[in-house]
């Protein structure tokens, strides 16, 4: 074997373990140092000396306590050193010395419970929603600011700025690093779950992007999705946002056409849906509703599995999804969780049905989807004129050019009939 | 760690009939809360700013807004969750709002 090999397998291996055992580590560290920057500064030091030893020393056999060890022992360094937090070093070595002989043989439910700590402070209610986000990209998954800047589209000051301020706002107002106790369990695990849902949506709405230096959401949200069910395997929901993002993620290769223009799931081309992706989501969804505790997320998941698994777009069940937005709409009353169920009335009962519930809405705000889903269902009774004026009302409100095309081409189609 | 709970409402809001009461509310905070104090109405407050070697006096608050602080309370908690649950029982949460500060120090 040459020596640039074993180098190269020894990097793999480190980047390997940066990817795994990174966010645990960088848990373990705020736990033991109650500083967040230090945690940060010390765990990347470590991955650096990872990559400076194994070489030659060989990759330990427990490459995941050598590196939380030397962190802590960095952190100390760098806390002795520092006098003005002589009290922190204080705290630090107490809980270090009682440490020494635990983190040889780290457990590894301890460890869990760190990175469980830090997904639930990380997405305190008290933060914002964009710092919760962020924070969580940033200190769970390891993202660098520029790239979370980048996936945002912010400029990186600005994130930069929000990662700080969050981090301050932990340390000043004494947010607790901790799994929640189990009164506030519940609401708690839903914040969690929303902010890893509505990263996975960022990502999947911008996937028809054309900047390719975006980093991947979709697929962060699903890792953090799968750490959280590791960490929380009692939790049905849990499960249940890992199913949905799974089967959501199972269409990404279908959703764009070659211009990147966005293709209705009735059109899309279902050979190019990720058959391995649909398969884990229905059988992980199966497992969650067996335990017989739904919420929002498993039906969120039944709904994209009815899609999933129909061979083609006419063998949808749609009886079947318009009953599940029914109970979604009972346990989520939102106006889109409304209209989607019109929709789904619509495509089992007929446009008339679906447009009398549509115009019921009416006073509900939807942005462009409600004329542009009133606009489809005119079109398919034959009102051309009202269909015409519905899509150019849902074209003015449209956000996204993508959007804004598809319209104008069901204008120009509808003209020409 | 102490926090100051600052009591805003908009004074054209009544409380509701059945709502718990300050009473209960002190009752509960029993042990966790170190000072606190009903303020007057805003008619009565003035507000001072010194700007080189001038006092400018201006009659009422600080910032033209429809809340306004009406009471504060000073607690010593464990953490910010458990600031939030206290904050979320006071009876002004219901209909007004309670702004919850860490102390500097």
């Amino acid at each position: 074997m040459t020596g640039g090999a074993h180098e190269a397998r020894v990097e793999a291996a480190v980047a390997e373990l940066f990817r795994a055992e990174r966010g645990r580590i960088v848990a373990t560290l705020i736990r033991l140092t109650g500083d967040w920057d230090l945690a940060e500064e010390c765990v990347q030091d470590a991955f650096a000396r990872a990559l400076e030893h194994w070489p030659c020393e060989g990759v330990p056999r427990r490459p995941g306590a050598w590196l939380t060890t030397t962190a802590r022992n960095r952190a100390l360094d760098r806390l002795r050193r520092s006098t003005v937090e002589a009290a922190k070093l204080r705290e630090v070595v107490t809980v270090a010395d009682d440490d020494v002989h635990v983190d040889v043989d780290v457990d590894q439910d301890d460890i869990g419970d760190d990175l469980l700590r830090l997904i639930f402070t990380c997405c305190h209610p008290a933060l914002t929603l964009e710092a919760r986000v962020a924070l969580t990209l940033h200190t769970v998954t390891g993202l660098t600011t520029a790239e979370i800047a980048r996936a945002f589209l912010v400029p990186e000051a600005t994130m930069a700025k929000r990662l700080v301020r969050a981090r301050q706002k932990i340390r000043n107002a004494r947010v607790p690093y901790r799994v929640p106790p189990a009164h506030l369990l519940p609401e708690r695990t839903g914040g969690v779950l929303g902010v890893l849902y509505l990263l996975f949506n960022e990502g999947y709405s911008a996937s028809g992007g054309a900047d390719l230096l975006r980093p991947d959401l979709c697929a962060e949200a699903i890792r953090l999705a799968r750490t959280l069910v590791d960490l929380m395997p009692d939790e049905p929901e849990a499960v249940g946002l890992l199913a949905l993002t799974l089967l959501q993620d199972s269409r990404r290769a279908a959703r764009f056409d070659g211009a990147g223009d966005l293709v209705p799931l009735a059109e899309q081309d279902r050979a190019r849906w990720d058959g391995e992706r649909i398969e884990e989501g229905v059988a992980l969804l199966d497992a969650a509703l067996r335990r017989g505790r739904p919420g929002p997320y498993q039906v969120q998941a039944a709904i994209a599995a009815c899609h999933a698994t129909a061979a083609r777009a006419a063998d949808t069940d749609w009886p079947q999804i318009a009953l599940l937005y029914g109970e979604l709409a009972k346990l989520v009353p939102s106006p889109v969780v409304r209209l989607n169920r019109a929709v789904a009335v619509a495509m089992a009962d007929g446009p008339a049905a679906g447009l009398a519930l549509v115009d019921g809405l009416a006073h509900e705000s939807n942005g462009h989807l409600l004329p542009a889903t009133r606009a489809d269902l005119l079109r398919r009774l034959g009102r051309t004129t009202e269909a015409l004026a519905a899509y150019g009302q849902a074209r003015a409100l449209a956000p996204t050019e993508a959007e804004r095309r598809h319209l104008t081409r069901r204008i120009t189609d509808l003209r020409a009939d | 760690m102490k926090y100051m709970l600052l009591i805003c409402v908009d004074d054209t809001i009544e409380p509701t009939e059945g709502d718990p009461t300050i009473e209960q509310w002190l009752d509960e905070v029993e042990g966790k809360r170190l000072d606190g104090s009903q303020l007057r109405s805003i008619q009565d407050a003035t507000t001072v700013r010194t700007r080189g070697d001038e006092v400018l006096l201006s009659d009422g608050p600080f910032a033209e807004t429809k809340e306004h602080i009406v009471g504060y309370d000073i607690v010593d908690c464990a953490d910010l969750d458990e600031a939030i649950r206290i904050a979320s029982r006071h009876p002004c949460a219901r209909f007004g709002s309670v702004e919850i500060r860490p102390f500097a120090e």
